[in-house]
């Protein structure tokens, strides 16, 4: 246990003096999976052969043109599709579904060298805050295994948590990236929508979706989304901007930063120890010469249920195709076209997914476009200017990523409205496409805790930039859960 | 008499021929083996993604600046929403509020009344796959045409007739083939029509309850399909009866519509706006360069082939049917033919042989500079029309100039006075009787002698001079 605790820059240099190989760290990551992913039970499913295989080829390779990430084992949340391996969505649906083609982001980690370690769990469709809606399994906290990792990138965080790769990807609709990360102590970020393609990244909310790495430290993260980031032509939704340096950005300078922290961020329904602890994590940026201010985001009480309107709206129309015709799972015995949609759909989706569904469609619905649907659009709009007008005078607006500490297993399950209330911190960056990032910033109860840092539309570099600086004049990122010193 | 008036809006979709389809790079080409023209994003597969193509968006354009639309500057895409086999991802990408035209119009004629039928909307969607019902109870789904580009154009209800409707579509199908952004055959499926059908008292303002026609597949099966349902309605409300919303469908087999399914509520498609596909902003610069690849349109054609080349109406008419027809005719004129004879073999020979072959222009030898070669010989005499004709069926089978042909074959039309005056003579001495019979009154005698004469010179003598010289010697015995 001493290669995956090192950085991608401190991996390449012994991979380029040949002091480690590709396959030595293939051998490590599966090794690691191996002991501890049947107490976590993050892997869907993992494709030791193939890695292996993929490894050795790679150690073939000349030392020249090596990227910063050649060599390295990532895992990768299982809706994000992957040729010839198995996809599920974490769902029945589509338990046997093997991807005919590799997502954008896929092809991006294969061409900087990679090596697949195997596909993650997540709640049922990216639907849910806690990996407890999979179809398959629930994932645990590396740090406790009674908790939740958080979601739905649940397994995406906990393997990060707990070892088994350095790298994964997840992805965010409305803080799936963010609040798994701060859940698990790890490094997480919803790049600004469009800056990423989600050509492979199975549909929950396509306006609000964005694929997002998931690393143990900012530098490393900012290498991922180095490599996955651009233009792609099969996602009209993404940028042509260019795609800085995002490592070049990590100066750890910011004299003269102006940080803005809304109130709403600090108020009725954060934990006393989240708000202590992004106090204390504005004393410590304070410390290296940035100024903060408390500002207001006034429409983001709204959020919440807009969010959940649009998102569940979006969801409605993109999981219809799910009919049981082309693939996916197929009721049988069906005596009649609309059995056999009835019947596929009510078998293969679960129970949170056929809730999304059912309210997206009423909000849709004729009777309800205009009160829910248009009028949640409005709100988006509100929310969006709200940040705008904040990001006229301020750099980056901080905040807590979660109001709490993961929450024990089965705590909430039977409680969504509380869950959906928690995702008042993440959902309003979603509904407004710009980046934020979660690091670790603390403690409770052995549990850890996550600062959100949130940028301007493209301005991941400055993101970053605070997010190293901060971390770099921290240890949260250093400690690891006990699990890391088991057998 | 009837009492009612005939209220018609018509709904007609267009494929538009663009190489690949509107939102997936697989071909958009008819006729290829069933689920051999599909990609991922065909299929709906998990994680596909829309890519428009913009070529499509340029094809809407053109139409509806063709039919007289405001286009729209900002424009976007819709989901609409419904389950079917045909339509793998449950939504059709479409345009609901913003389409790519509006308010448009198509002048028709008919019994020589002039008329604008004024086109409400026209948008841009994919067409759906194709199903096909086995005896067994199976369906099997082909998903080819899922994804090819459409135009929807919707008319206001300013059909009053069969016939307004079927000059409509005509009108309609003539100006969508000049733009070249459509085959527009409703035999291959790439024009398709439905009609929404009413009647009213005439005087009164308000519409009656309206039924929808459909499998309507020629012009010829929308004009008595309307005239049947505008029957039936009147049927039914003379005796008493209402109108029930409903979808009607058109037999071929008897001329008659029968019930498809009653229309209950308006459906609910919950319309979403794409967030996959980006709004789409046209600036004046892509407009204008849509704009100046418009073909002259038929109209305009038809007043200048009368203005131009004094042609009669009917035959600008004709002519300025089809593109290809009206580039043929003027290519042939430049080419140096009369245009008035240009236009009576194009509109006579040439199309009979298209109709009797069921060929294209393209798939026979004839060409501009041939037929005008031939129109040319015939203008100056050096062929008769008789003549004419078989070296018409040398030049549309084998090509080739007139000149030559008429060269080859020794056709050439005989005019010299002294040769035929030699062959009357001959004629006249053979048969004496006839010139006794003319004498006596028999004017068909003449024909006769005429046809010896033909028979003698293999039909290449000159028939004016042939007649005048006959006569003169006639008259001289």
């Amino acid at each position: 246990m001493t290669l995956l605790t090192k950085t991608a820059t401190e991996l390449q240099s012994l991979l380029h003096n040949r002091e480690v190989s590709v396959k030595e760290l293939t051998e490590e990551s599966l090794s690691r999976i191996a002991k501890v992913d049947g107490d976590v039970h993050a892997f869907l499913s993992t494709n030791e052969d193939q890695a292996l295989a993929t490894a050795q080829q790679l150690d073939n390779q000349p030392l020249e043109g090596r990227g910063p990430l050649f060599g390295l084992p990532i895992g990768i949340k299982d809706n994000i599709v992957t040729k010839g391996i198995v996809t599920t969505c974490a769902s029945k649906m589509l338990e046997n579904f093997v991807p005919v083609y590799d997502a954008t982001v896929v092809e991006h980690i294969n061409a900087a060298g990679m090596v697949t370690m195997g596909k993650l769990n997540m709640d049922e469709f990216a639907m849910g805050s806690t990996t407890e809606r999979s179809a398959f399994q629930t994932t645990h906290n590396p740090w406790n295994l009674d908790h939740v990792p958080g979601g739905s990138s649940g397994g995406s965080a906990a393997a990060v948590a707990a070892g088994e790769v350095a790298f994964a990807l997840g992805s965010d609709t409305g803080g799936s990236v963010r609040q798994p990360a701060a859940f698990c102590g790890v490094v997480g970020m919803k790049p600004t929508y469009g800056r990423v393609s989600r050509s492979g990244l199975v549909a929950f909310a396509s306006s609000l979706d964005q694929v997002g790495p998931i690393t143990r430290t900012v530098e490393d993260n900012a290498l991922l989304l180095n490599a996955i980031a651009g233009l792609d032509h099969r996602d009209s939704s993404t940028s042509p901007q260019a795609v800085p340096d995002f490592r070049a950005a990590l100066t750890g300078d910011i004299k003269g930063l102006k940080i803005g922290v809304p109130a709403e961020y600090l108020g009725a329904g954060v934990s006393e120890e989240a708000k202590a602890a992004v106090l204390e994590a504005l004393k410590v940026l304070e410390s290296l010469g940035a100024e903060w201010e408390e500002v207001s985001l006034p429409n983001s009480k709204y959020a919440s249920q807009a969010y959940y309107v649009i998102s569940s709206s979006e969801a409605s129309s993109n999981l219809a195709r799910f009919d049981g015709i082309r693939y996916g799972y197929s009721a049988e015995g069906a005596k009649s076209l609309e059995e056999l949609y009835t019947r596929s759909r009510s078998e293969g989706f679960g129970e949170e997914v056929k809730r999304r569904i059912l309210l997206g469609m009423y909000s849709l619905g004729a009777d309800h476009h205009e009160d829910l649907y248009m009028k949640s659009l409005k709100v988006r709009t509100l929310v969006a200017q709200d940040f705008a007008k904040l990001f006229e005078k301020y750099d980056v607006i901080i905040g807590p990523s979660t109001a709490t500490t993961a929450y024990k297993i089965g705590e909430l399950i039977h409680d969504p409205l509380t869950l959906y209330a928690n995702d008042i911190l993440t959902v309003p960056i979603n509904l407004a496409g710009i980046p934020a990032i979660s690091v670790p910033c603390g403690f409770s109860n052995g549990l850890p805790l996550g600062l959100q840092i949130i940028g301007k539309h493209y301005d991941e570099a400055t993101v970053y930039k605070v997010a190293h600086a901060y971390e770099q004049a921290t240890d949260f990122h250093t400690q690891k859960p006990a699990l890391w010193e088991v057998k | 008499m009837t009492n009612f008036e005939t209220i018609v809006g018509l709904e007609v979709h267009v494929e538009l021929k663009t190489d690949t389809k509107i939102m997936s790079p697989a071909p958009a080409h008819f006729g290829a083996e069933p689920n051999m023209n599909i990609h991922v994003t065909d299929l709906a597969y998990p994680g596909v993604l829309p890519t428009l193509n913009e070529r499509a968006v340029e094809f809407g354009m053109k139409a509806s600046m063709a039919l007289n639309c405001e286009v729209a500057s900002v424009m976007n895409f819709d989901r609409k929403h419904y389950f079917y086999p045909d339509n793998p991802k449950a939504y059709q990408i479409s345009q609901d509020k913003r389409p790519v035209g509006q308010n448009g119009w198509v002048e028709i004629e008919v019994d020589g009344k002039k008329k604008k039928i004024r086109i409400e909307r026209i948008h841009l969607e994919e067409d759906a796959g194709k199903l096909t019902h086995t005896d067994e109870g199976h369906s099997l789904v082909d998903l080819n045409r899922q994804g090819t580009p459409l135009i929807e154009i919707v008319t206001e209800a300013d059909v009053r007739s069969p016939e307004e409707a079927y000059a409509f579509l005509e009108k309609l199908k003539a100006i969508i083939q000049y733009t070249g952004v459509s085959d527009v055959r409703m035999e291959e499926g790439s024009l398709r029509c439905d009609a929404n059908i009413s009647i009213r008292p005439f005087g009164q303002e308000e519409f009656g309850t309206k039924t929808e026609l459909k499998n309507l597949n020629s012009f010829n099966f929308v004009r008595r399909g309307i005239a049947y349902e505008v029957e039936r309605q009147e049927k039914v409300l003379l005796s008493g009866g209402t109108i029930q919303q409903e979808t009607r469908r058109y037999e071929e087999a008897t001329g008659a519509t029968s019930l498809m399914r009653v229309k209950g509520s308006a459906k609910d498609y919950r319309f979403i706006n794409d967030p996959d596909l980006p709004e789409i902003h046209i600036d004046q610069a892509w407009m204008d360069r849509v704009r100046a690849e418009i073909p002259e349109l038929p109209d305009a054609r038809k007043e200048r082939y009368i203005n131009e080349f004094d042609l009669p109406e009917y035959d600008a008419k004709v002519l300025t049917l089809t593109k290809v027809m009206a580039d043929f005719f003027e290519a042939t004129v430049a080419a140096g033919a009369d245009a008035k004879l240009a236009s009576n073999w194009l509109m006579g020979e040439v199309s009979a042989y298209l109709n009797a072959e069921q060929k294209e222009f393209s798939e026979t030898a004839l060409t501009p500079d041939g037929l005008a070669s031939m129109v040319k010989l015939i203008a100056d005499g050096t062929i008769s029309s008789k003549i004419a004709k078989k070296v018409f069926k040398e030049l549309i089978e084998k090509g080739g100039n007139a000149a030559d042909i008429v060269k080859e074959q020794g056709l050439v039309q005989i005019s010299d006075e002294g040769t035929l005056r030699t062959i009357v003579t001959e004629t006249l001495d053979a048969n004496e009787q006839s010139i006794e019979d003319y004498k006596n009154g028999k004017d068909r005698a003449v024909g006769f002698l005429v046809g010896q004469i033909m028979k003698a010179t293999k039909g290449q003598a000159n028939p004016p001079l042939v007649n005048k010289i006959l006569l003169e010697e006639i008259a001289k015995r």
